[in-house]
C-alpha cells in the first residue's frame, strides 16, 4: 500500500505543470496553491504582529486619509456617525465598563492594536475592504490610537512598533493565558457561561 | 399565482469581485454534476412555493429600526417564526439571519475556492465541486445567535415585552440538516504540523469576517457545509460554503468560507475581541466563550397566541444544547410548582433542536406554562433567578437593556389568562 503510494507520488512529481497535489487518500481532489496565491490570500495579522506587511504611518499622515475615506461614516473626529461606530476612545469609555452602559471603542476597549490594523485592512472602507495600501492602514491605525491617547501624534507605526503598542484594556480579558482558553472545563465554563 | 420576481435578488452588484482574489490560471476540472441554468426557476411547476394563504415570515430589525445595534447601524437580524414551527427542521427560507452590515455576496460557485494553509505539510486549494466529491456527512445542527433570547441590547425591549411572541423572544435560532465535508478530513489531508494549536477561518464577505478556533474543535465536529436541507446552502446562509460549528455561538459559523489558516495562537480578530466578549459587572471581559448552554421554549401555546376554546391542546416546543443531546424536557403548567416529563420527538440528535410535546387540557383557568430541559451532560436549564445567581447578579440586572451578559438561556414562562390570551411572563 505504501509502495504504491510512493509510486503514485513519484509519477506525479514528474508531471511538469501539474498543479495537482496528490492528496494521499483522495486522488485528484484539490491542488497545491502557489506561494503567490497563499501570500495574496493570507491577509491575517496576529496579535504578535505576524503577517504585518512592510509599511509605516503616523497619525499626522492619517489625518488626511481619515478625512477622505473614513469621516463620512465615522464622523470628522472618529466620534461615530450614522453608518460607522465610534472609533476614538477615552478614559471615560474605559471606566464605563463597570457601569450599566459600557462603551467599546477601538481606542479604549480593543485589546490589540494589530486587530485594528487587520480589520481596517480587510474590511474598510465599508464595502471596499482591501483597497487601502499598507501605509494607509498604518496611518489610520495610528490616527485612531493617537486620538485615543494611546500613542503620540508623531509616533510612527510599522511592523516592529505596532505590535508593541500597549492598549489600555489589554489586560481586561480573561483568561489572560492563551493556553487556558480552549479548555472550557478547566476554565469553569458551564451552561454557556464562563467565569 | 404570480411568478417569482427576479428583482427580489438583492446582492451587491460587485459581490462577485469581492468573492476572492484571482486564482492561478489552472482551471478546476469540470464538475461531476453540472448545475442547471437557473433560467426556469420562476416557473412554479418547476420550483414550488407555499400556498398564497400561508404568510409566516421572519421578522426583525430590518423593519424595526429601533432594534438595530447602535454600534453596527447596518447590521440586521431576522428571526425565525418559531410559533409556526413543527418538527425540528427550519425551512431554509425561514432560517434566521444575522447580517453584520451587508447583503450576501453574489458568489459564482465555479470561481469560489477554499484555501487550507499555514502550519500544514500540504497546503491545499479546493473548488466547491471537489469538496462535493469528498466523503460527506449529513448532520442535524441548530445555529443560534449568542444574543438569542437576550434581555440586553436594542432587541431587549421586544424580547421582554408582555406581548412578545416566541419569534420575538427566541427567534434567533434555527435547525437544519447540513451536508458537507468534515473539516477534520481536510486537515488530515493537509497534514497538521506539530505545534499547531488554533485555526483561523475567514469568509468572502465584504468584511472578510475571521474567527479563531482551538484545533481540538476543528478536528472534532466542525463541518464545511455545501447543502442545507437538500438544497445548496443559500446566499444568506453562506453560499457556496458555510462553516458549521456545532453547539457554538452563531458568530463562529463563518459564511462564504474561503480560507482556513492553521496557526499556533488565537489571531484575535475583530469580532472575537471586541463585539463578542461579555462584560462582567466588575468591568472584566470574558472572551472566547464558545459553547451555548441548554435552552428550551414552548412554541405553542405561547406569547401572542390565543386559546380559542377550553379544551385539548398539545403543548409543543423546542429544546437544544450546545453540549450535546437533550436528555429530558419537563413542562410545568402551574407556574413551576410541579413539573411533568414531556415526550421527545425522536430521533434526538446532538447539538440540534429537539421537539418536545405534552398533552394538556385547558379548563379556562389562569395558567403559567414553561419548559425546562436537561442535556446529556446533566446540565439543567436555569430559571432567570437561578441564572442570575450563577452569574452572581441580581435578577433586576437583566431588566437593563444595555448590558451584554452572554447567552441568556433562562426558562421562558408564558402566562395564560382566563380569556385565552397568552403573554410573556419572564418578568
Amino acid at each position: 500500500m505504501r509502495f504504491s503510494r510512493l509510486m503514485r507520488s513519484a509519477v506525479f512529481l514528474l508531471v511538469a505543470t501539474a498543479a495537482l497535489a496528490q492528496t494521499p487518500s483522495y486522488p485528484n481532489v484539490g491542488r497545491t496553491p502557489t506561494k503567490q496565491e497563499i501570500q495574496a490570500w493570507d491577509i491575517s495579522v496576529g496579535p504578535d504582529g505576524k503577517g504585518l506587511p512592510t509599511g509605516h504611518g503616523s497619525a499626522r499622515e492619517g489625518v488626511a486619509i481619515y478625512a477622505a475615506k473614513c469621516a463620512s461614516c465615522h464622523g470628522p473626529q472618529g466620534e461615530g456617525g450614522k453608518i460607522g461606530p465610534r472609533l476614538v476612545g477615552t478614559k471615560e469609555d474605559l471606566e464605563s465598563l463597570t457601569t450599566l452602559k459600557p462603551v467599546r471603542t477601538a481606542g479604549s476597549y480593543w485589546p490589540y492594536a494589530t486587530t485594528i490594523w487587520d480589520y481596517i485592512n480587510r474590511a474598510m472602507p465599508r464595502n471596499q475592504g482591501g483597497t487601502l495600501a499598507p501605509d494607509e492602514v498604518y496611518a489610520l491605525t495610528a490616527f485612531i490610537l493617537a486620538r485615543s491617547g494611546v500613542i503620540q501624534e508623531g509616533d510612527v507605526l510599522d511592523t516592529k512598533s505596532l505590535p508593541k503598542v500597549q492598549m489600555p484594556n489589554r489586560n481586561g480579558f480573561v483568561p489572560q493565558n492563551f493556553a487556558d482558553i480552549p479548555d472550557a472545563k478547566k476554565r469553569g465554563c458551564k451552561q454557556g457561561v464562563c467565569p | 399565482m404570480s411568478p417569482k420576481q427576479p428583482s427580489r435578488r438583492r446582492f451587491l452588484k460587485n459581490g462577485a469581485a469581492l468573492a476572492g482574489l484571482a486564482v492561478s490560471a489552472t482551471k478546476g476540472a469540470s464538475p461531476l454534476v453540472a448545475e442547471p441554468s437557473p433560467d426556469r426557476v420562476d416557473d412554479l411547476h418547476l420550483y414550488g412555493e407555499r400556498s398564497r394563504f400561508v404568510g409566516s415570515v421572519r421578522n426583525g430589525s430590518i423593519d424595526n429600526p429601533e432594534r438595530r445595534l447602535p454600534n453596527e447601524p447596518n447590521a440586521y437580524g431576522l428571526k425565525t417564526p418559531l410559533q409556526f414551527s413543527a418538527g425540528m427542521i427550519t425551512p431554509a427560507s425561514l432560517h434566521f439571519v444575522v447580517s453584520h452590515g451587508f447583503e450576501p455576496p453574489d458568489i459564482d460557485p465555479r470561481e469560489h475556492r477554499l484555501l487550507i494553509h499555514g502550519m500544514v505539510d500540504r497546503p491545499l486549494m479546493f473548488t466547491v465541486d471537489e469538496l462535493k466529491r469528498l466523503p460527506s456527512v449529513s448532520r442535524f445542527h441548530f445555529i443560534e445567535c449568542r444574543g438569542n433570547s437576550s434581555t440586553a441590547g436594542p432587541g431587549g425591549p421586544s424580547r421582554v415585552a408582555k406581548n412578545a411572541t416566541v419569534q420575538d423572544t427566541h427567534g434567533f435560532t434555527s435547525c437544519s440538516q447540513w451536508t458537507g465535508v468534515l473539516l477534520s478530513l481536510l486537515l488530515k489531508e493537509a497534514g497538521v504540523q506539530k505545534g499547531a494549536t488554533w485555526i483561523l477561518a475567514e469568509g468572502a464577505d465584504p468584511t472578510k469576517h475571521s474567527k479563531s478556533f482551538p484545533i481540538a474543535k476543528a478536528l472534532d465536529d466542525m463541518l464545511i457545509a455545501w447543502d442545507q436541507n437538500g438544497e445548496p446552502v443559500r446566499p444568506e446562509q453562506g453560499f457556496p460554503l458555510r462553516l458549521v460549528v456545532p453547539g457554538w455561538q452563531g458568530i463562529n459559523n463563518v459564511k462564504w468560507l474561503r480560507r482556513i489558516d492553521v496557526v499556533d495562537e488565537p489571531y484575535m480578530a475583530m469580532m472575537e475581541t471586541s463585539r463578542y466578549p461579555s462584560i462582567k459587572p466588575d468591568g472584566e471581559s470574558r472572551w472566547f466563550e464558545f459553547e451555548l448552554g441548554p435552552k428550551s421554549v414552548i412554541t405553542r401555546p405561547a406569547g401572542g397566541q390565543h386559546l380559542p376554546v377550553a379544551g385539548f391542546y398539545e403543548i409543543s416546543g423546542l429544546a437544544w444544547s450546545g453540549a450535546g443531546a437533550i436528555r429530558r424536557v419537563e413542562v410545568s403548567i402551574d407556574g413551576g410548582r410541579s413539573w411533568k416529563d414531556a415526550e421527545l420527538e425522536g430521533p434526538v440528535a446532538r447539538k440540534a433542536h429537539t421537539r418536545f410535546k405534552l398533552p394538556w387540557t385547558w379548563k379556562g383557568e389562569e395558567a403559567v406554562l414553561q419548559s425546562r430541559c436537561t442535556d446529556d451532560q446533566g446540565a439543567v436549564q436555569p430559571s432567570l433567578a437561578e441564572m442570575a445567581k450563577i452569574r452572581g447578579l441580581d435578577v433586576d440586572f437583566f431588566k437593563t437593556p444595555t448590558v451584554s451578559v452572554g447567552d441568556i438561556n433562562a426558562i421562558q414562562p408564558w402566562k395564560v389568562n382566563r380569556d385565552g390570551s397568552i403573554e410573556n411572563a419572564l418578568f
